[in-house]
């Protein structure tokens, strides 16, 4: 267009007659689409009770609860020494979980990779398992491991193991599909076999893939340790509810301060060794 | 000789064998030092967190048998026998778990709705003020880091039992999770049309809804989508604290020992949580497939 001349409009309205009529299929659709987004969500929050006074009354209680856990403060010495220990029961309680979780699901997820097993029917039934695996909340298979082995962090550890072998299988069993087939091929060439092929063709490419994830989740796997305290299966989430509960506030902001730290440092420390594995980019599957 | 291999002269080849041995011997080394660190700290952590495998492996018997216990009803017979029987609460389950559902969806629209503001506020390339920026960005990892049940545990005790608790967590942790992810969107933006409407003169809101926010906005819904399925499952066990949602009568009947009513609960949260993710991918790999060039 050049400077100082009207453009023609009314050509461009011809060329394209959908950017200037108002209403469109399209537009009409999109439009229906939020009305009832705007509709459902309305209807929700008045179900959810956000329409009853109860809002306003419980931010009001909220300012009060926050004003009231600050500063953050143990209490004592000896509460502080308890929820250390248990900070550091948490951190082991992932640490296991996660470990244990990567050994074992490192099998299952050969078995449900196309380019390791076979048999369709095996990769089908590994992969249901760990869908059904995945689908269960880690609180629940904690009562169940509560269930088994009684209270206390190993039902949580177990719980963590349980939950991120459904996780560690489906993101392996990924990585090693998208892994390169040249070098198992080079290798059935030379007349290794299919077990040769996968350990010295697969699993060399895959590893560092593997490692990477691993610790990607034990930060992750960190913060559902410490909430896993709260059904009874160990670590700081037990300190916590019950501080929450007798409204111990200053407590419960100190005990969520530890959480942080610890989350961060485990964050801090993990990416420092994924990028020792993986170089400081890649690693992605 | 038969082979077609030609060999070095050994004068040439032992160097080099020697070399190879020794690189080995440093790699071997090298695996043995990190599984020794891991052994030291697995034996820590175990000391730590009470393990036990005599106590797993006599007990172990009794994770099957609790498995098969959740598919049998009260007059021992299995579940399938008598449906009617096992599901005897569906009117009550669907009802508390239309609410899980649309605790999951009220929190996650809300929460989208002021993500989607803070990431403008957030992204290094559009933010109006680095002060504001450092503070919203601090603000989003406090609100995704500190985990969703904790934050419900606490609301449940400023609203009370109930759902508004439950909602406003998954609230503030969707705020903070993709605050986050759609600042990170934001930064990979082509600056071009932004900076285009700017030049125009236009006030930095007009730059970011008609430069920066075409751009973003499929990738926006489509990780809005994502957290909704994540929302949901978190939903489903935010009862297990009283912020509602059905994950409180799941609660009570493994902690009563309601072997049937746990199983027939699970499945409908399996049921649930399934076809939610199957339509989500739907409607994401249809905004995907808009978005690719063609």
């Amino acid at each position: 267009m050049i400077p100082g001349q009207s453009p023609d409009v009314d050509g461009l309205r011809q060329r394209y007659p959908g950017h200037f009529s108002p209403f469109g299929r399209e537009r009409l659709i999109q439009l229906l689409v939020a009305v009832a987004a705007v509709v459902v969500l309305l209807f929700g929050m008045a179900q959810l009770d956000f329409f009853s006074g109860k809002l306003a009354a419980g931010i009001g209680r909220l300012v009060e609860i926050a004003d009231l856990m600050l500063p953050p403060d143990p209490g004592s010495w000896a509460h502080a020494r308890t929820f250390a220990i248990a900070l550091v029961q948490t951190i082991a309680i992932a640490f296991l979980g996660t470990l244990f979780a990567a050994v074992l699901a490192l099998p299952v997820a050969m078995l449900a990779a196309r380019n390791v097993t076979a048999a369709r029917i095996v990769r089908f039934l590994s992969r249901r398992s760990l869908d059904t695996i995945r689908s269960v909340d880690i609180l629940v298979w904690a009562l169940i491991w509560v269930n088994v082995v009684g209270l206390g962090p190993f039902a949580g550890a177990l719980a963590i193991m349980t939950a991120d072998i459904g996780s560690f299988g489906k993101l392996f069993s990924e990585a090693m599909e998208a892994a390169d087939r040249k070098p198992v091929e080079g290798i059935l060439s030379t007349g290794g076999s299919h077990a040769l092929g996968i350990r010295f063709g697969i699993l060399p490419e895959v590893f560092p893939v593997l490692v990477s994830q691993v610790l990607y989740y034990f930060e992750s796997n960190t913060r559902s340790a410490s909430i896993i305290g709260i059904v009874g299966a160990g670590g700081i989430g037990l300190h916590l509810a019950e501080a929450i509960r007798t409204l111990e506030l200053q407590q419960t902001s100190f005990i969520i301060l530890l959480i942080l730290v610890a989350v961060a440092v485990i964050d801090f420390i993990s990416n420092r060794l994924r990028f020792a594995v993986i170089g400081p980019r890649g690693g992605t599957p | 000789m038969g082979s077609p291999v030609v060999s070095l002269p050994p004068a040439q080849l032992q160097p080099l064998l020697a070399a190879y041995d020794a690189s080995v011997r440093t790699r071997r080394l090298h695996t043995l030092l990190v599984l020794g660190c891991m052994v030291v700290a697995m034996a820590a952590a175990s000391a730590s967190a009470e393990v036990s495998l005599s106590r797993l492996i006599e007990n172990i018997d009794r994770f099957p048998s609790y498995i098969v216990r959740l598919f049998h009803l009260e007059n021992g017979q299995p579940v399938w026998t008598d449906v009617a029987e096992w599901f005897w609460g569906l009117r009550r389950w669907l009802r508390l778990l239309g609410e899980t559902l649309l605790m999951a969806y009220v929190g996650t629209f809300l929460g989208a709705v002021g993500a989607f503001g803070l990431a403008f506020l957030a992204a290094a390339n559009v933010a109006p003020s680095p002060w504001l920026r450092i503070a919203v960005r601090r603000f989003c990892e406090l609100c995704r880091t500190v985990p969703l049940l904790v934050f419900a545990l606490v609301f449940v005790i400023a609203f009370g039992l109930g759902p508004l608790g439950g909602v406003l967590a998954v609230l503030i942790h969707t705020l903070g999770a993709l605050g986050k992810q759609c600042a990170e969107v934001v930064e990979n933006i082509d600056m071009k049309p932004v900076e285009g409407v700017a030049s125009t003169g236009a006030r930095w809101h007009v730059a970011m809804r008609y430069g920066a926010l075409p751009q973003v906005m499929s990738n926006f819904v489509s990780y809005t989508l994502l957290r909704f399925e994540i929302n949901v499952r978190e939903s489903a066990v935010m009862g297990f604290v009283g912020a509602g949602g059905i994950g409180q009568d799941l609660i009570e009947a493994i902690r009563k020992f309601y072997y049937s009513d746990v199983s027939a609960i699970l499945v409908l949260i399996l049921i649930t949580v399934a076809l939610i993710d199957t339509t989500t991918s739907r409607i994401r790999h249809h905004l995907i497939g808009m978005e690719a060039p063609s």
